[in-house]
């Protein structure tokens, strides 16, 4: 493969070294993360059965009056009434499940960076490559070492749709920070606030509604993850689409697929609130 | 003790600093400096002092450094060299959590922009300063209401800013700034994103409220008749140096070189120079003293009436001699011959003093806030003031 002079440098070689090395090294830390992550979406599973569909209906189609109207509010209703009539409902479930950890463990560690990317010019400037990274490499790339760190299942599916799906809240929020106009930090300043009292009373409100664009946004790349993640045995939807794909199985494909969409319309919209879209 | 001192106050941008400061001190310019180093002088040793209870404007175009020497004063930006004293106590030296507690109880701030939070409702704005000292929920509405009431918002304090003119968001923002009770009050072109007439009103609004309050302000602004209209002194900055500090009348009489005399060429003169300023020393006689005292005196001076005073040098009236002649004869004193006139106070500006100045036969009496005769206004003084000439010093009366 490699004709030239020049020697080949070994990264993949290094790159695989490291995750023996990890792998030799911190099984038990990566062990406790997976655990933990297959705990918690099992327990969300096991509470999204336990309220039955009826409650879990009633309760999405209640946010999504509250927070978009009626339009959203019905779509949501005839969405979810018809992925329970499809006979994917447990499914979606486990799809929910794995976005809504995948997107709150983002959301927890997206955007205390993208806070401290805002405010500190060097750490956005070490930061942003690396989130470039995240975003740019295939996704699919990230399953071999989850694999390895997190062995199969929900855990490794989850990991690799954080690594996908966290840049844009960090970007977002640090975008919405740097936003928020000079002379507001100035009076901030000017009133003699703290650092901590700025932050809070200042620059998040402000940015609030750049930072919830950017948790949409999460949602989204998330939820284009469901596929992928299903690869190293993740379950959900995302599972149903791979076996309809391998079996060629076009039935399946289109109605899981359509389930994927319809979650997917759901979550952006309750994502996002009116007042915040028109600004 | 001054109120605020601000002693010898630069602040240079670039790399090596000292060495423009040495150059500062020999007297180069910014542009000179400039081309120099590539260095920029924001300020350059700016000398002032400010008493308690004055509004200081610091008047300049934009690059000036007006911007930048407020800024320093509370430490928004940090001065290169000099001191700055508040009360005696040296802001340069403080450390941070000084200055924090000097800009919440010492020194607040009204902005260009109005610089409100979008998302909080005016009385959570007007609140703000007071949020960040720790004040309890309870109190600090209670202030922020006191201080929207004091700027005549008070049935606002439910809205957004965003729903409000620019003229009532400054409001808002002044209101900010006085809910923190602070001595000081640094106004950065507080006005100029305002409208002319809401501009005029809120300047009104401001004297207004300085008569009450007693505050020491300091205003910037780049426009002359602002700074004219509400400043006790005025400093006027070019390129980084105050190149003239006065009261308005000082400036525009005897301006301190060709860019100040530039500066306020078209100035209407007669709204500023005020009658205490061209006041001559009166000729005046006590009342006690009779007619032919009177009479004495006219002929003296070579004038057909004489201004008359109690001994408390309260201004009664005037005696004219054919009165004072016919008194004489009749053996009355001068009480029963005293003739009304009109009087102007030390603060009337010309303008206001020509209707009078035209129908009188006589100089205008000027008396103080108790009365007392201090001066008069002659016609050829109003004339001389408008030609920009200032009075003869000799004729100038000060008590």
């Amino acid at each position: 493969m490699n004709g030239s002079v020049l020697p080949k440098i070994p990264i993949g070689e290094w790159a695989s070294l490291l995750v023996q090395f990890i792998t030799a090294h911190f099984s038990g830390f990566f062990g406790a993360i997976a655990d933990g992550i297959g705990w918690f979406v099992d327990v969300l599973v096991t509470f999204f059965n336990l309220i039955t569909p009826f409650a879990f209906i009633l309760i999405f189609v209640v946010i999504a009056f509250r927070r978009r109207g009626w339009g959203v509010a019905l779509f949501t209703l005839f969405g979810l009434v018809l992925i329970y009539d499809l006979g994917y409902w447990e499914h979606a479930l486990q799809t929910f499940a794995l976005i809504l950890t995948s997107v709150v463990l983002s959301v927890v560690i997206g955007l205390p960076l993208g806070i401290l990317a805002g405010i500190s010019k060097t750490f956005r400037r070490i930061i942003t490559p690396i989130l470039d990274v995240m975003q740019t490499m295939p996704s699919f790339v990230y399953l071999i070492p989850a694999v390895f760190l997190f062995h199969t299942g929900m855990p490794p599916g989850v990991i690799a749709t954080i690594i996908f799906a966290m840049p844009p809240t960090t970007r977002m929020t640090s975008l919405g920070i740097q936003k928020v106009p000079r002379d507001l930090i100035e009076a901030s300043e000017a009133f003699g606030s703290t650092t901590a009292q700025k932050l809070f009373k200042v620059q998040i409100p402000l940015a609030r509604p750049t930072i919830m664009a950017g948790i949409n946004q999460s949602i989204m790349l998330a939820l284009s993850m469901v596929v992928v993640a299903s690869l190293v045995g993740a379950p959900g939807l995302g599972a149903d689409v791979y076996m309809a794909v391998t079996a060629l199985r076009t039935d399946v494909g289109v109605e899981a697929g359509l389930s994927i969409v319809i979650l997917a319309i759901i979550f952006d919209r309750i994502s996002r609130r009116a007042k915040d879209i028109s600004k | 003790m001054s109120k605020l001192e601000v002693r010898q106050v630069s602040k240079i941008y670039g790399k090596n600093p000292d060495r423009c400061l040495r150059l500062l001190d020999q007297g180069l310019t910014k542009q000179e400096i400039q081309k120099k180093t590539g260095m920029t002088v924001g300020v350059g040793s700016a000398n002032f002092s400010v008493e308690s209870g004055e509004i200081f404007v610091i008047m300049g175009l934009s690059g000036s450094g007006k911007s930048t020497l407020v800024r320093m004063l509370n430490r928004l930006i940090k001065p290169t060299s000099g001191q700055i004293f508040m009360d005696g106590k040296e802001v340069t030296a403080m450390n941070k959590r000084d200055l924090r507690q000097l800009r919440r109880s010492g020194i607040s701030m009204v902005f260009q922009h109005f610089a409100l939070s979008p998302h909080r409702t005016v009385r959570d704005n007007a609140a703000y300063g007071l949020e960040i000292q720790g004040v309890p929920k309870k109190e600090r509405t209670e202030r922020a209401k006191k201080a929207l009431a004091t700027v005549g918002l008070k049935a606002y304090e439910s809205s957004l800013p965003s729903e409000l003119s620019g003229g009532m968001q400054q409001r808002v923002g002044l209101a900010r700034a006085l809910a923190s009770d602070t001595d000081i009050l640094l106004m950065d072109e507080a006005f100029s994103a305002l409208d002319p007439l809401i501009r005029k009103e809120m300047q009104d609004q401001l004297l207004d409220l300085q008569d009450e309050m007693q505050k020491t302000i300091i205003f910037i602004t780049h426009d002359l008749d602002e700074a004219l209209r509400i400043g006790d002194r005025i400093a006027l900055m070019r390129d980084g140096r105050i190149v003239q500090l006065g009261t308005p009348e000082e400036i525009l009489i005897h301006p301190a070189n060709d860019y100040v005399a530039h500066f306020v060429e078209d100035v209407n003169l007669s709204k500023v120079i005020t009658a205490g300023r061209i006041m001559s020393r009166p000729d005046a006689m006590q009342v006690g003293r009779g007619p032919r005292v009177a009479l004495e005196l006219m002929n003296d001076s070579g004038i057909s009436s004489i201004f008359v005073v109690d001994r408390g040098k309260k201004f009664l009236g005037v005696v004219d001699a054919e009165r004072a002649a016919e008194a004489a004869k009749k053996g009355q004193s001068c009480r029963n011959i005293v003739r009304e006139v009109e009087t102007v106070s030390e603060d009337t500006v010309l303008n206001d003093l020509f209707e009078q100045i035209s129908k009188a036969s006589l100089p205008l009496p000027v008396v103080d806030e108790r009365g007392r005769l201090v001066g008069m206004v002659r016609r050829a003084s109003v004339i001389h003031a408008l030609a920009g000439i200032a009075a003869p010093r000799d004729t100038e009366v000060k008590s």
